[in-house]
């Protein structure tokens, strides 16, 4: 068992130090295989779920779909893998999967010394919490010496500890281990306030069944920018992703839906949309993928602002405002670099 | 003899016996056990009534919640709310395919339930003793049958592998007759091991595009829900019993120190380290090792790590069988003139695990719940699904109602596990223990 052990160890040193230089063109290995690996969550509401006939659904699966598109033309050839908050990282890094969308906060140590990519930032989040109206509290600065269920072991809990801290307030916290968990807690009277993302709270305010007995205090205490990633050294393969996702974006600012995508490709006149859809330039080529690749980007779930909207948006049971996620144009911080 | 025929004539004795009366109503009955046993003393009184009141406070608040109150079909939990007040049991129903069988293909559900229902025919033999030996074959051509139903692929995969088995027992009896048995094993498993690493894959692939014989390919990654539970659990049970018994064997052979040594090692080695900890080694670290691409299936490494760590407990547990018999059982099979793998099998094995049977079911019982930690490294098993079914719009804002269900499959499983055992145990009891 031993001496097995160790040549196992040791005949995987060595493969390890030549597939560095073989892994570079991830690109090529995934158009082998035919279709894209996808790290998304094990479920997070409107972001990754699984619907009826079990694939999986969401603002962050639409994305790998995106990409799956505009590499294969074929919105299908892609598969997730489910990651934890304690696999994530490794599942990306050893390559068992290609791309992560996955509500992955961007941050210093993450980029730098985890060794990621990542892509832009696809939704703006931040830290809120959510009370009972009859607490009678309007402000997150009230909350000296509440009960709080926070989760444990996430940015979080150093976040509010961070919060409470600068405004010499104290607080109970109440630990927590899932957003199910925490739910049932708030409700059975067992912390007065709930603290996580507020797009998570948004959710979890939604499904309750009075929502109008609970709100969300205004202030956001921390920036939790979530963007999809990939491994440091293929720059190739990040700008697929980047340019992916700043294509949907693009789109929704130039006014290119699914629907009308085929239509613009032959009729606009508009520059700026000839070369996001490929009629002019050869961006595709470049990329190291097909000219219509934009095109079956968009056409797979539709612009940045559809996958919103089908997903998270105001019309959903989420029920979650464009708020930062607004385009630039329109009063948000979307502000995608242009096709040119 | 005049004596009791004068005695026989007295008027004040009866000649014959008087009716049995009914035994005082206070002794027998209802009320008597509950005198007995409820209410036998002032203290006995009391914590009755203080139970009682308990028992019924928690069903009056639960049985509307879990039974009249209960939606069973609806579309969401919005629907659920607005039929009825109690628990939405619509998820469950609305989602069984998926905790069932995970992503399974719903087409190919045959097959999953068809190696269920062949399990039971393959396990049949090895638990009741009056079935003809003759079905004892298809135990043993099970596994890779079940492997071959659940994942498909090219039949030639699982055809060869018996081939090789076959082959194997072959090279066993040819090493072992004139040589002797240890040698033959080790050859054999030398063989199986050559074979597998530089022969299988080239020849089964070469028939397979030669004859495309076979069932649809249904990767690992479509598998979940209780599919994953049994699949692993099964696999470890199955397979944890005989290397743990090889482990014990090994643990107390003193006359082969190395042997010794490598089970001692293997054994604390692995009850020194939490589960948890070997999955995160099959899901992570294994990745870190392995060249990228190789896709060593994560189910496979879990069901490795499941079974190993099951096989050192098993280990430890056959070995208190082991130590339990009399050293007088040892020294009559060595008095019979018994060589050591014969003693083994007819004498010491038979007892040993006969006295091991409650922590074995224990310990089968123990590795079939822990499937449920596997959730924890994003493999969706029962407990892993809940999650992705939560996140759905339609269910978000559900709590009790998987973990319930879920429950009540374990419970199942487990108490005819735990039953079965002790029916067992009877059957088998010789009444050796006074």
């Amino acid at each position: 068992m031993k001496t097995k052990l160790l040549t196992l160890a040791l005949g995987a040193a060595a493969i390890a130090t030549v597939s560095t230089s073989a892994s570079a063109a991830t690109l090529d290995d995934v158009k082998a295989k035919g279709f894209l690996q996808c790290g998304v969550s094990t479920g997070v509401p409107g972001f990754a779920f699984t619907d009826d006939a079990g694939d999986w659904q969401g603002f962050d699966p639409a994305l790998c779909r995106a990409m799956a598109a505009a590499i294969f033309g074929d919105a299908k050839a892609v598969k997730f893998t489910p990651t934890t908050g304690k696999t994530r990282f490794t599942a990306l890094a050893s390559g068992e999967v290609d791309v992560l969308a996955r509500n992955t906060t961007e941050t210093f140590s993450r980029d730098v010394d985890l060794k990621f990519t990542f892509a832009p930032v696809n939704y703006y989040d931040g830290q809120g919490f959510m009370v009972r109206k009859s607490l009678g509290v309007t402000s997150a600065k009230n909350l000296s010496g509440a009960t709080i269920c926070i989760q444990t072991g996430t940015t979080t809990e150093l976040n509010l500890a961070d919060y409470f801290r600068a405004n010499n307030m104290t607080y109970e916290p109440v630990p927590i281990e899932t957003n199910a968990e925490a739910q049932e807690k708030y409700l059975a009277n067992a912390c007065d306030v709930y603290t996580t993302d507020a797009s998570g709270l948004a959710a979890t305010r939604a499904a309750f069944e009075k929502p109008g007995d609970h709100m969300l205090l205004p202030e956001i205490i921390s920036k939790e920018p979530l963007a999809p990633l990939t491994r440091h050294g293929d720059d190739q393969w990040a700008d697929i992703l980047k340019w992916t996702l700043n294509v949907l974006i693009n789109a929704e600012e130039l006014g290119v839906t699914a629907a009308n995508a085929d239509d613009m490709l032959a009729n606009s006149k508009l520059p700026s949309i000839r070369r996001l859809l490929g009629a002019e330039g050869d961006f595709g080529t470049k990329l190291g993928l097909g000219n219509d690749w934009s095109l079956n980007a968009i056409k797979a779930g539709g612009n940045y602002g559809e996958i919103y909207d089908k997903y998270i948006g105001p019309k959903t049971a989420i029920g979650l405002e464009r708020g930062l996620n607004q385009l630039w144009s329109k009063g948000g911080i979307l502000y995608a670099a242009p096709v040119r | 003899m005049s004596d009791t025929q004068s005695k026989n004539s007295l008027l004040y004795v009866s000649t014959k016996d008087l009716p049995e009366l009914p035994a005082p109503v206070n002794t027998t009955g209802p009320v008597a056990w509950m005198r007995q046993n409820l209410f036998a003393s002032v203290r006995d009184t009391v914590l009755t009534v203080l139970f009682a009141i308990l028992v019924i406070a928690i069903l009056y608040k639960l049985i509307p919640w879990m039974l009249t109150d209960a939606v069973f079909f609806a579309d969401s939990i919005r629907n659920c709310r607005e039929i009825d007040t109690g628990a939405c049991f619509a998820v469950v129903t609305s989602r069984f395919n998926q905790l069932i069988f995970g992503f399974y293909p719903p087409e190919l559900y045959w097959r999953p339930i068809l190696a269920f229902l062949l399990m039971f025919v393959a396990f049949a033999p090895l638990l009741h003793d009056n079935l003809p030996r003759k079905l004892l074959w298809f135990t043993g051509v099970f596994p890779l049958l079940a492997y071959f139903l659940l994942w498909g692929g090219a039949i030639w995969g699982p055809l060869l592998i018996l081939a090789m088995v076959t082959a194997a027992v072959f090279v066993f009896s040819l090493v072992s007759k004139p040589l002797n048995s240890t040698l033959g094993l080790l050859a054999a498993i030398a063989f199986c091991l050559m074979y597998y690493i530089f022969l299988h894959d080239s020849i089964s692939g070469a028939l397979a595009s030669a004859m495309p014989i076979g069932l649809e390919f249904v990767e690992s990654a479509k598998f979940g829900g209780f599919l994953i539970t049994f699949v692993i659990g099964v696999t470890g049970i199955v397979a944890s019993l005989p290397l743990g018994i090889v482990l014990a064997l090994g643990r107390k052979s003193d006359n082969m120190p190395v042997v010794k040594m490598l089970c001692v090692g293997f054994i604390e080695f692995i009850r020194g380290v939490p589960l948890i900890t070997l999955l995160f080694v099959a899901s992570t670290l294994l990745n870190y090792f392995l060249p990228p691409g190789t896709t060593f299936d994560l189910i496979l490494r879990v069901i490795i790590m499941v079974t190993l760590f099951a096989a050192a407990y098993m280990a430890e547990v056959v070995r208190g069988g082991l130590a339990a018999l009399p050293r007088g059982q040892y020294e009559a099979a060595d008095a019979l003139g018994l060589n050591y793998w014969q003693a083994t099998r007819l004498i010491i094995l038979p007892q040993a695990l006969k006295i091991s049977i409650p922590g074995i079911v224990n310990t089968f019982i123990g590795l079939f719940k822990d499937t449920v930690l596997v959730s924890i490294v994003g493999i969706l098993d029962p407990v892993g699904i809940m999650q992705p079914i939560r996140s759905t719009s339609e269910w978000n804002g559900i709590i009790w109602e998987l973990p319930i269900f879920i429950g009540l499959v374990f419970f199942i499983f487990c108490f005819t596990m735990s039953r079965y055992s002790m029916y067992f145990e009877r059957k088998l009891d010789t009444g050796h223990r006074s």
